[in-house]
């Protein structure tokens, strides 16, 4: 990047994006950016309240213990993370 | 220009006078210095002479010719400001035309030169442990020194010699060179400045420090760094030398002091440098040295540094003398004609001028013939040029030298400099780039001097950033940035700044009753950081010195630092301090400073004092009994500010201190009393309202009596005062009516009121405030006949008043008699406003016409009379006035029915238009465009057919008033009544009207830009469009870009189906600004239409498909933005097609780095993804998520952000599936579920 590149509006835009959670960067690797598609994905799910319903009655579950395990499922979503290699 | 010359010659021709005066030993010109309207102005001229005679300690046995030496004092006073501000320790006292911050500051203000800066503090909170190193200033010494010094402390002419005679021992030689103690004792003591005794302060005592021994005082700041000094261990504060007691000065050093440059340059000719500093323009032992001479050259100029005063002054008497240079044979022979002209003698009677004034300011004789020397020739002379500097700093203003001379000869003696001055020269190259540099030098050289704070340190850092900000010459863009490093340094330094906070402050001070709003806003974000940095308990312990000092200044200012301190780290830390100091039975001062500082708080804080209100009160209000009156009064005034920062609540704060104040209004007088009112004035709108009328009863008669008080301050506060009173709603109006109104009208409402402007103000509020509570008659009814008064200034306070009044309640209340008072009173006004050119009476006419409405009726026709009579005056002011009242009455008239006599006035108004001055012309049209907006189109005389070639010529006014009224004008015609004018001069116009969009003022633009659309619409687009077109192809951008807007407005009003087909050939045209407006056009044309757009998406999409491909980044840009537009407008409506293929062409350029390209990439992208979905945009995306180039990764990154960021839930569904990685599982059961 270039020295004059720092203080234009692309840079704000990276810094209004690293703002918020579940954005991304260069270094993102895979389990951290699948990480973040399984909790958007479970935040979805309780979010939509028919989409709710629908797993509800697939599972045959009340609606509020599968609201309560995609919250607990939002923990750790993919197992516990892998061991870096580099450091 | 004109008027600064103007002023030069005026001064000029003053000092000559003065000079005559002072020849003729006549005392002073009685009518030059009395006669003048403002005494002040030759204040500097007679300190100037005053100095010089101080000066003259240096040489006694010139004393006995001294006081009259006519020439060398022509001489002294003639060479101006730069004495008369050097000798009085003010830098450029008298000087009017400079722009420098200085020029600008009051008397007050000029005093912080004065208060010397002070040496590092001592940190008792980081070495609490280590005793103080001797050479170090503790708390302590500052509480000594700050003692009121001895009676002896005035120093005279007697004890001044005796310590010359005692220092006479330790400098050989140069009898005028001071001692490092006299060199304390700075030469501004000497000025006539007898109204701040508290500058003697500054002296060394005489008799503490004794002898030669310099006394802890011995101020460094005194001295200026000059190149020739930096070298030496003076400008690095470590060594304790400077301030050792064995410390015998050198000759060399003793010289310097503040307004004396030390000269390291041919300081061989110890006369010869001393006659450039500003002492040196007085009469020395030979008067007639070369530096004397009236106009100096060039040469004079390089030959040693000089102050910056003077090189401003210089610069500037330079630029006069070239343009009053008498005319040379040669000039005048090039000028004149060689035939028809003949040289003749001058005439036998013809008297050269020999008055001894002029005589004076030519160019002196020697008294006798010098001898003539060979100049040292100096080849590395510069005469005016500005020396290239190395390294790529920017350039060096003359005034700079003194700071920055150093920079100058890098390199030369690079390899002996030690590792701590080359950290000083570093900074001093970055404090420079950041005071002179190009804005990208600035940001760089502020950024390394932010990260590097620590490294450098907070002494090097400040003592080279502090003497900087107190320049004199300091501009105020400079001050800001040196404000910016400050506070940046203060942030990373932390708590090492601790040492240094007196020196900040002391610096920073002045500021905050500074004249410039954002100075005093810099300066509280300075101080607020700094007591952030430093710790409540450093500022208190470095701050608490001043708060009894004896200098009046000195505590107003750090009551003001005080408040900001407490506003930094809230009240309540500082609350135990101040209670304190308001107790402090040591000096009234102290009291007085912390009462005032309570005040600042409350003025600074506003409502945030009220969870502290009652404490603030507690600790006050035994200052309501002080012994000492200031102390009273400073109580008094600051309950008044607690109460209006606390208004409506907090009445239960003030309890406690109802009675003694209530007591003390019945008790004072004068001054007190005036605070002590304030402070009732301001509590009783916080009362319940039986208490209020209460005491607003109690008050009354006091204020009644104070009505005839001749004190202004006393003046401004009843009203005041009163105006709080009249507005609590426990006060009837009957009372107001019979208690205050005759007194009030009796002695407020009079002629001298109206000249002073607060008073003006004040008093027209407080009427106003009245007329709230008993309403518009009364009022108008005592004022409305002294419309009529012969005083002008009393008639605009009467019609403001009645403006107000009216405007808050209507006249409804006015009867039929009143009503033709005050008409006939308005319109008296109205015709004999002379000197007015605010619009005061024309606002009251209109306010009260449009209250009235239908019943002006009967006075329109006089009305109207008057608008024409002053249609024909020969004054153009009278003029102007007459068509804006049309313009503000046109609504009153159409309301009683008088549009006969409007369309009559439309005549006169049009026959006007000739008109030569620009701004009645304007005034003219603006009549005009409003009698056509009420009259109507139709109904309009003269018809729209003569009207409108009448206003073709006006366009090309080029007067921004004229220009505006016109094309607001003509756009109402071409919107309502395009067709009473035949096509051709509605193209006419368009062509005049592309002239218009070069209009400085966006409001004409705009005007213009839409006159294009109504007239295309009414003509139809081709011709437009093609005039449009054309103008696509001038140079300049602005009308370009206003010509696309006008384009795009066009295709809008006509359909885009008339425009798109020109537009699109027009861009075969191979020329880039007019391909790059086609494309401009068509992005504002698809902004503007909207979901329009899904039809001609179709048609444009090969254009745009060229231009996304073209080579030209502007293009691509330009074209992307277009895709933007279009896309947003067409959401929805079936165009994915298109816009996929266009996606495809987009995004190829996100790896564009140009900042407006890639921004109008990623706008484009956006608008794609509202109108594709963003799944599609994500499939885009998820190709280079994890590409092996990191700088592909970071651009998708990016991209992906920005979709993630606009549509996060809708990825959920359209996330990849990933697979099972080792231990963790990726995929989303969730979404297969199937009922």
């Amino acid at each position: 990047m270039q020295a004059s590149d720092r203080f234009n509006i692309n840079s704000q835009l990276e810094h209004l994006q690293a703002k918020y959670v579940g954005t991304g960067h260069a270094d993102l690797n895979r389990f951290e950016w699948a990480l973040n598609i399984q909790r958007d994905s479970y935040a979805s799910y309780i979010g939509h309240y028919p989409v709710l319903a629908y797993f509800a009655i697939a599972e045959n579950e009340s609606i509020g213990r599968e609201r309560y395990n995609f919250m607990q499922k939002m923990l750790l979503p993919c197992g516990l993370p892998p061991e870096r290699d580099e450091d | 220009m004109d008027d600064e010359i103007a002023r030069a010659q005026e001064q000029r021709r003053n000092v000559e006078d003065d000079a005559l005066a002072a020849v003729s030993s006549v005392p002073f010109d009685a009518d030059l210095y009395g006669g003048v309207s403002d005494p002040d102005r030759f204040a500097g001229y007679e300190t100037s002479i005053a100095a010089t005679a101080e000066d003259d300690d240096d040489d006694d046995d010139d004393d006995a010719t001294e006081p009259v030496n006519p020439a060398a004092r022509s001489l002294a006073s003639y060479s101006g400001h730069a004495i008369a501000s050097s000798s009085s320790g003010l830098p450029r006292a008298a000087d009017e035309e400079g722009d420098g911050l200085r020029a600008r500051e009051g008397e007050y203000h000029r005093r912080h030169p004065v208060r010397g800066m002070s040496p590092d503090r001592h940190d008792p909170f980081a070495a609490a442990e280590t005793t103080p190193d001797p050479s170090t200033r503790t708390y302590a010494d500052a509480m000594r020194d700050n003692q009121p010094a001895p009676a002896t402390k005035r120093r005279n002419r007697w004890d001044q010699s005796q310590e010359d005679e005692g220092d006479g021992a330790a400098a050989t030689g140069a009898k005028k060179a001071k001692t490092a103690s006299s060199s304390s004792s700075s030469h501004w003591d000497a000025a006539p400045d007898a109204a701040t005794p508290g500058i003697g302060r500054w002296d060394a005592t005489p008799g503490r420090a004794g002898g030669a021994t310099p006394s802890l005082k011995r101020n460094r700041w005194d001295e200026t760094p000059t190149p020739g000094r930096m070298a030496d261990a003076d400008g690095t504060p470590a060594p304790s030398v400077a301030w050792d007691s064995s410390f015998t000065p050198t000759p060399k050093k003793q010289r310097s002091r503040w307004d004396e440059t030390p000269a390291g340059v041919g300081s061989t000719a110890p006369r010869a440098t001393d006659a450039v500093t500003p002492a040196g323009y007085a009469p020395g032992p030979t008067p007639f040295d070369a530096a004397d001479l009236a106009t100096p050259s060039p040469g004079q100029i390089a030959r040693g540094p000089m102050t910056p005063e003077q090189y401003q002054l210089l610069r500037w008497e330079r630029d006069i003398e070239g343009r009053n240079m008498p005319l040379t044979d040669e000039e005048l022979d090039t000028m004149l004609p060689q035939v028809g002209y003949k040289i003749l003698d001058p005439p036998a009677s013809y008297q050269p001028i020999r008055t001894p004034a002029r005589k004076l300011l030519a160019t002196p004789t020697p008294l006798f013939t010098p001898l003539y020397a060979i100049p040292e020739e100096n080849r590395g002379q510069q005469f005016d040029v500005p020396k290239e500097l190395p390294g790529g700093l920017p350039q060096m203003k003359p005034e700079d030298y003194q700071y920055f001379g150093t920079l100058l000869n890098e390199g030369e003696e690079e390899e002996q400099l030690s590792p701590e001055e080359h950290k000083e020269r570093k900074i001093l190259k970055l404090l420079f780039k950041v005071k002179n540099g190009t804005p990208q030098q600035r940001k760089a050289a502020l950024r390394q001097l932010t990260d590097k704070a620590q490294e450098f340190g907070a002494g090097p850092l400040f003592n080279k950033i502090l003497p900087l900000l107190m320049q004199p010459t300091l501009e105020d863009q400079e001050r800001h940035l040196l404000v910016k490093v400050i506070d940046r340094v203060i942030y990373k330094l932390d708590d090492l700044v601790r040492p240094f906070v007196h020196k900040i402050l002391v610096v920073v001070e002045p500021l905050l009753i500074d004249e410039d709003y954002y100075a005093r806003v810099e300066a509280r974000q300075i101080i607020s950081n700094l007591s952030k940095a430093a710790g409540l308990a450093t500022m208190i312990a470095t701050m608490r010195p001043d708060i009894d000092n004896t200098d009046e200044y000195v505590r107003n200012t750090t009551a003001r630092a005080f408040s900001v301190v407490a506003s930094g780290l809230g009240i309540p830390a500082l609350l135990p301090f101040l209670k304190a100091v308001c107790q402090s039975k040591k000096s009234w001062q102290a009291r007085h400073t912390g009462i005032k500082i309570v005040q600042q708080i409350a003025i600074l804080m506003g409502c945030a004092v009220l969870p502290h209100l009652r404490s603030l009160v507690d600790i006050i209000e035994h200052g309501l009994s002080d012994e000492n009156q200031k102390v009273r009064t400073i109580t008094a005034l600051s309950l008044a500010a607690l109460a209006e920062a606390a208004a409506p609540y907090g009445i239960e704060s003030f309890d406690t201190v109802l009675r003694p104040l209530w007591k003390g209004t019945k008790s004072h007088r004068g001054k007190v009393l005036a605070a002590f009112l304030k402070a009732v004035g301001f509590i009783i709108p916080l009362m319940d309202v039986e208490y209020a009328s209460y005491y607003t009863r109690g008050v009354i008669p006091i204020l009644i009596r104070e009505f005839q008080s001749p004190d202004e301050e006393m003046k401004k506060i009843v009203l005041k005062v009163v105006k709080q009173c009249v507005s609590t709603e426990g006060v009837e109006a009957d009372y107001i009516r019979n208690g205050i109104l005759p007194e009030f009208f009796r002695h407020f409402w009079i002629r001298r009121m109206a000249l002073d402007r607060r008073n003006y103000k004040q008093l027209v509020e407080t009427t106003v405030g009245i007329a709230n509570k008993v309403g518009v008659a009364d009022i108008v009814g005592r004022i409305v006949e002294d419309l009529k008064d012969e005083s002008e200034p009393y008639r605009r306070m009467v019609m403001e008043t009645i403006e107000k009044v009216v405007a808050h309640l209507g006249a409804s209340d006015i009867d039929r008699h009143q009503e033709e008072l005050l008409i006939d009173g308005i319109v008296y006004t109205f015709q004999q406003q002379t000197s007015d050119d605010s619009n005061v009476i024309l606002n009251g006419f209109e306010t009260v016409a449009n209250a009235l409405g239908q019943r002006v009726k009967p006075y329109v026709p006089q009305i109207c009379g008057i608008i024409k009579w002053m249609l024909n005056t020969s004054s153009a002011k009278a003029r102007q006035r007459a068509a804006d009242l049309m313009s503000r009455i046109a609504i009153v008239m159409k309301l009683c029915q008088e549009e006969r006599l409007m369309c009559h006035l439309g005549h006169i108004l049009y026959e006007s238009l000739g008109e030569e001055y620009p701004d009645v012309l304007g005034s003219i049209l603006g009549a005009l465009k409003a009698i056509v907006n009420i009259v109507g189109m139709t109904k309009m005389t003269p018809p729209i057919k003569d009207l409108l070639p009448r206003l073709t010529p006006i366009l090309k006014n080029r007067h921004e008033k004229v220009q505006e009224n016109c094309i607001d004008l003509v756009g109402r015609v071409a919107d309502r009544g395009a067709e009473f004018v035949p096509a051709r001069e509605w193209m006419r116009i368009c062509f005049e009207l592309l002239e218009m969009l070069k209009a400085h003022k966006k409001g004409i633009r705009r005007a213009t830009v839409n006159t294009f659309g109504y007239i295309a619409k009414a003509i139809g687009p081709e011709d437009v469009l093609a005039t449009l077109l054309n103008n696509l192809k001038v140079q300049e951008r602005q009308n370009r870009v206003c010509t696309t807007v006008a384009i795009a407005i066009v295709a809008e009003t006509c359909s885009p189906f008339t425009v798109l087909p020109a537009l699109m050939n027009e861009y075969r045209v191979p020329e880039l600004n007019v391909r790059n407006g086609i494309l401009k056009s068509l992005s504002f044309l698809f902004e503007y239409i909207g979901e329009m757009g899904k039809d001609y998406i179709y048609a444009v999409t090969p254009l745009l498909e060229d231009a996304l491909m073209d080579r030209d980044l502007v293009h691509r840009q330009t074209a992307a933005s277009a895709v933007k537009h279009m896309a947003l407008g067409v959401a929805g409506l079936g165009c994915e097609d298109a816009l996929v293929h266009l996606l495809n062409l987009v995004w190829p350029n996100i790896f564009e780095t140009s900042p407006h390209v890639i921004n109008a990439v990623m706008e484009a992208i956006d608008g794609m993804r509202v109108a594709l979905g963003s799944a599609v945009i994500l499939n885009y995306c998820l190709q280079g998520l994890f590409h092996p180039a990191r700088k592909v990764r970071e651009v998708y990154w990016k991209t992906y952000n920005s979709l993630y960021i606009g549509a996060q839930d809708a990825l959920v569904a359209a996330y990849p599936a990933l697979d099972i990685d080792g231990n963790n599982i990726y995929s989303r059961p969730e979404l297969a579920m199937f009922v």
